[in-house]
């Protein structure tokens, strides 16, 4: 398992490296860019995915403690509905949000401020990176259903739980791309000059 | 189950609830730190506090949600091997793009132009 993530380490990385060359030669787009996202939505969605760690991390925990399957299900299930809080959050909030402020480049672009070609190549990075983000969430809340099937079915013991905590590994990672990804696309654009900009 | 290898490559530590709890709220007060620091005028040094603590954050994550800190040697040399591989790419790729000619563009980059170009090669 720590093979595949070192493999999804670089297919993040890749787009962390591309960021990381355009935003230094775009520096003042980038800047721009980052003022239009909403931080709110960003902390939110970071507190949120946290939560979720941490019932992750219980679950397994109840598992080598030899809890009944219901704590297990209990536990899963909380990690389930948060994943789901945060792509909800990051949907029909946020990205609905951009839609209507017209910050989509290719869908809803309505932008004139400073900088604008630039500024759409950083939506541009920033719809991919989040998107490519969600995208594994929806494929760690189709395992964390499998989990709760097999938990169900009375699979995990004190003994085996391994595809919990391989499971637990990937919920982890992608945990970690977005605490890179939150401050990247939201924060470190200059906050302090906003309305003063 | 005993044919299974239940701890094949994992650990068998089981991490106490009151240290989940404590990396829980560490990585809480990190997340309201990052997001005040943005608000504060350090210039440059906005974006080293970002990765800093994004980088803290990280370890607490990957040391006790992860359980590497009780992992054996041969997965840490993994994991901090796939980092080491991380780290040339983004300084490779960066050393080359940085260093090399560029030439002004009269005409900027339209990404809004990329979707009818894809649909025109698609379709």
């Amino acid at each position: 398992m720590w093979i595949f993530l070192a493999t999804e380490i670089l297919f993040f990385g890749g787009m962390f490296t591309a960021y990381t060359i355009y935003r230094a030669l775009h520096l003042p787009a980038f800047e721009t860019g980052s003022r239009l996202l909403e931080v709110k939505f960003g902390a939110t969605n970071t507190a949120v995915l946290i939560c979720s760690s941490l019932t992750m991390a219980l679950a397994i925990r109840a598992a080598q403690t030899g809890k009944s399957k219901s704590t297990i299900i209990s536990y899963l299930i909380l990690t389930m509905f948060l994943g789901a809080a945060f792509i909800g959050i990051k949907l029909w909030f946020e990205w609905h949000h951009d839609y209507v402020d017209g910050i989509v480049p290719g869908l809803s672009w309505s932008y004139a401020g400073p900088y604008a070609p630039g500024v759409q190549m950083f939506m541009c990075f920033y719809f991919f990176m989040t998107g490519l983000h969600a995208l594994h969430m929806v494929v760690g809340l189709g395992i964390l259903t499998v989990l709760v099937a097999m938990a169900a079915r009375g699979r995990f013991t004190s003994q085996y739980f391994v595809p919990l905590e391989i499971s637990g590994l990937y919920w982890h990672f992608v945990d970690i791309v977005w605490i890179f990804l939150f401050p990247l696309l939201y924060l470190i654009g200059g906050r302090y000059s906003i309305g003063g900009h | 189950m005993s044919e299974q290898a239940p701890h094949a490559g994992f650990t068998e530590h089981i991490v106490p609830v009151r240290t989940y709890i404590g990396v829980f709220i560490a990585l809480m007060i990190g997340t309201a730190l990052t997001t005040g620091v943005a608000y504060i005028d350090l210039g440059r040094w906005n974006t080293v506090a970002a990765l800093a603590i994004a980088v803290v954050k990280m370890l607490f994550v990957v040391l006790f949600f992860m359980h590497v800190k009780y992992y054996p040697g041969l997965t840490r040399i993994i994991i901090i091997g796939a980092f080491f591989w991380l780290g040339i790419m983004i300084c490779f790729s960066m050393a080359d793009e940085l260093t090399r000619g560029w030439e002004y563009n009269p005409e900027p980059w339209n990404p809004s132009l990329i979707l009818p170009y894809l649909f025109h090669f698609l379709l």
